[in-house]
C-alpha cells in the first residue's frame, strides 16, 4: 500500500476496515504520519506545525488491541486538529509567535470525542495568526499552499487543516469558525467544510477570538465523513455554557429524495459581478437540486450587504478583550521592557504580527468612548437585521438556502495587499456566523483545476436537513463536483 | 460617524491596548483604520430605531440563565478559616487600595 492510499480512503472504509480486520490502525496512522511528512518536507505545502508522532502510534495500538475500540465509529481513523485547539502535552501556537513553545495542559472537548469514538490525532494544522485571515498568509510561521495549486492560497483561517484533507493525509480534519475560516479554505481545496449551529459544539479548549461568533467545525473529503465526525463531535458540554441541549441526530441517515424541499436562492449572494464560473456552477447545482425534487425559490435577505462591516466591528471588538490575556505574564513569550507596562507592550508588539495588531487596535477603537455607540452598538444592531433576514426567511416556508460559498476560487499569494479587499472574501460565509445558523460547502465543480464551493445554509440546529440537501447534491453531482 | 483617526488617537488606542507602537507604524496604522472606517460608515445610513443590540436565534433579546446552582461544599464551617461570616457572606480585613494613598 503506498504512502499516501490511507489517507485517499474515506473514513468510513478506514473504520469499516479496522472493525473487519482488514485494516489496522497502527497502519492506517502509520501512513498518515508519513504523508505528514511528505506534504511538508517534499511537496513544501506548510501544512503541518507540529506532529503527533508518539501519541498517534500509542492511541493507534490501543485501539487495535481491543474489540471495542475497533467497532468505535472512527476506529483508527487519523485526523488533524487547527493549531488553536487545544490538545494536552501538544503545543497550541495559534500561528503565532506570541504562543511559540506553549504545550497546553488538557485538551479540547472535541479532541476527546473524537478520540473515544476511535480516531487518532497525528498533527496540529497552519492557520492565519489567531484565526485572523483568509488565506494563511497571516500565519507567523509562513503560508500554507494549496494543494491544488500550490501559487494559490488554500483559503483560511484554517486552510492547513482544509490542505490537510486536500492532500490526502487526512480524511477529516478540525478547523474553526469565526467567519467562514472552515467554508472558505473548504471551497478553495475542493473538499467539505462545516460551521455548526451556534452552541451546537463546545468550545472547551479552543483559545478564544470572538466568543459571540467562534464555532469548531469539520472538514472531510466527502459529505458522510465530515457528517460523521460532525455527529461525534455535537451536543452538550458541561465545560462550555454555550452548548445548547439540543438533541443530536442521526446525521448520517438522511433521504436522498429532496421531494418536498424548499431551497432558497437568495439574489443578494447572485451579484452581477459574481465570478462567471463561479455562479455557472452555482446554477448548475441548483438545476440538480429541482431534478432531485426541491423546489428551488428566489428570496431576499435584504442586510447582506452589511455583513462585512459588521463583522469587522464586532470580531475585532471581540478579539481586542480576549487577546488581551497575552501579556507576557500568563502564556509563552516574555520581552522585557521598561517597567511592567515596558514589559506588556514589548511582548504584545513583539508577539503579535500586523494582522493581529490591526485588528486589536480597530476593535479597541470602536470600543473606545465615544466610539462605542456610533460604531460597536450600531454594529450589533444591525446583527440584530441580519439575523432577522434569516428567521423570516425561514419562517416563510424556505428550508434551506442555497448559494456560492465565496466570491471567486481560490487567489494566488499577495495578490489582496488591501486588508479590506481580503476581508470581502468572507462576504458569503459571515452572515451565518454573525446570525448563528448552520452552513456547509461542498465542492460543485472546478473553473480550470479551480474548485467551486457551494454552500447550503440552515435554521438553527436543522444541520440534519443541511447533511441531507447536501449529501443529495453530492451524490446527483457525482464526479462533475471535481471538474 | 465617520471621524478621522489621528496619529495621536493611535497612540491613545495603542496605549488601551498595551501595544507599543513606533511613530512610523502609528502613522501606518492611523491610515489602516482610516480607510477601514470608511467602510463601516456605509451602517450609520441603516435604520436600527428599536432594533436590539443584543440577538438570539428566535429573536428574542439576550437571555440569562438564572443566578442560582448547587451549594458550594467547603471542607469546613466558615468560622474555621473566615476571620468572620455574615449572611452566608465571608469577611476579610479591607485591603489596602488607590483609596488609602494619602490618608
Amino acid at each position: 500500500m503506498s504512502v499516501s492510499s490511507h489517507g485517499r480512503r474515506t473514513a468510513a472504509q478506514i473504520a469499516a476496515g479496522v472493525r473487519a480486520g482488514t485494516l489496522t490502525a497502527k497502519d492506517v496512522v502509520s501512513s498518515a504520519l508519513a504523508r505528514a511528512v511528505e506534504v511538508d518536507a517534499v511537496d513544501k505545502l506548510n501544512v503541518f506545525l507540529a506532529l503527533a508522532g508518539q501519541q498517534a502510534t500509542q492511541q493507534a495500538v490501543r485501539v487495535d488491541a481491543s474489540d471495542g475500540a475497533r467497532g468505535a465509529p472512527l476506529a483508527g481513523v487519523p485526523f488533524a486538529a487547527k493549531d488553536n485547539i487545544s490538545v494536552a502535552g501538544l503545543q497550541v501556537t495559534c500561528g503565532s509567535r506570541i504562543l511559540e513553545g506553549y504545550v497546553s495542559p488538557y485538551s479540547a472537548t472535541v479532541i476527546e470525542r473524537l478520540r473515544e469514538a476511535g480516531a487518532v490525532l497525528v498533527g496540529k494544522t497552519n492557520l492565519d495568526e489567531f484565526a485572523m485571515g483568509s488565506s494563511t498568509e497571516n500565519s507567523a510561521f509562513g503560508p500554507t499552499r494549496n494543494p491544488l495549486s500550490p501559487d494559490l492560497v488554500p483559503g483560511g483561517s484554517s486552510g492547513g487543516s482544509a490542505a490537510a484533507v486536500a492532500a490526502g493525509v487526512v480524511p477529516i480534519a478540525l478547523g474553526s469558525e469565526t467567519g467562514g475560516s472552515v467554508r472558505q479554505p473548504a471551497a478553495f481545496c475542493g473538499i467539505v467544510g462545516v460551521k455548526p449551529t451556534y452552541g451546537r459544539v463546545s468550545r472547551y479548549g479552543l483559545v478564544a477570538f470572538a466568543s459571540s461568533l467562534d464555532q469548531i467545525g469539520v472538514f472531510g473529503a466527502c459529505v458522510a465523513d465530515a457528517s460523521t465526525a460532525f455527529g461525534v463531535i455535537a451536543g452538550r458540554d458541561d465545560r462550555d455554557a454555550t452548548t445548547a441541549d439540543v438533541a443530536v441526530d442521526d446525521y448520517l441517515a438522511t433521504e436522498g429524495s429532496l421531494k418536498g424541499v424548499v431551497i432558497g436562492r437568495p439574489r443578494e449572494y447572485f451579484p452581477a459581478e459574481l465570478d462567471a464560473g463561479v455562479a455557472r456552477h452555482c446554477e448548475r447545482a441548483l438545476d440538480r437540486l429541482r431534478s432531485l425534487g426541491a423546489e428551488v425559490r428566489d428570496v431576499s435577505l435584504p442586510h447582506t450587504a452589511h455583513a462585512i462591516p459588521v463583522y469587522y466591528i464586532v470580531a475585532p471588538a471581540e478579539a481586542s478583550s480576549n487577546l488581551a490575556r497575552f501579556d507576557g505574564v500568563r502564556y509563552g513569550l516574555r520581552i522585557e521592557g521598561d517597567g511592567l507596562r515596558g514589559m506588556y507592550e514589548a511582548t504584545r508588539s513583539g508577539g503579535f504580527g500586523p494582522e493581529v495588531t490591526r485588528r486589536i487596535m480597530l476593535g479597541t477603537y470602536v470600543l473606545s468612548a465615544g466610539y462605542y455607540d456610533a460604531y460597536y452598538r450600531k454594529a450589533m444592531q444591525v446583527r440584530t437585521l441580519i439575523a432577522g433576514d434569516f428567521r423570516n426567511v425561514f419562517a416563510s416556508g424556505v428550508h434551506a438556502l442555497f448559494t456560492p460559498t465565496t466570491p471567486t476560487p481560490a487567489f494566488p499569494f499577495g495578490s489582496r495587499s488591501d486588508p479590506y479587499e481580503m476581508y470581502l472574501s468572507d462576504i458569503f460565509t459571515c452572515t451565518a456566523n454573525l446570525a448563528g445558523v448552520p452552513a456547509l460547502s461542498l465542492p460543485i465543480g472546478r473553473v480550470g483545476k479551480l474548485p467551486v464551493g457551494g454552500q447550503i445554509i440552515a435554521p438553527h440546529f436543522a444541520e440534519r436537513r443541511m447533511f441531507q440537501v447536501a449529501g443529495a447534491l453530492e451524490r446527483a453531482l457525482g464526479a462533475e463536483a471535481h471538474r | 460617524m465617520a471621524s478621522q483617526v489621528s496619529v495621536k488617537d493611535v497612540r491613545h488606542v495603542a496605549m488601551l491596548a498595551r501595544l507599543g507602537v513606533t511613530d512610523a507604524r502609528a502613522a501606518e496604522i492611523a491610515r489602516e483604520l482610516n480607510t477601514i472606517l470608511e467602510h463601516m460608515d456605509a451602517l450609520g445610513r441603516v435604520d436600527t430605531n428599536g432594533v436590539s443590540e443584543y440577538s438570539a436565534f428566535d429573536g428574542a433579546g439576550q437571555r440569562l440563565r438564572p443566578d442560582e446552582g448547587p451549594a458550594i461544599r467547603m471542607s469546613g464551617d466558615a468560622d474555621s478559616f473566615a476571620p468572620a461570616a455574615r449572611e452566608g457572606l465571608l469577611l476579610v480585613p479591607r485591603l489596602a487600595t488607590h483609596e488609602d494613598v494619602g490618608e
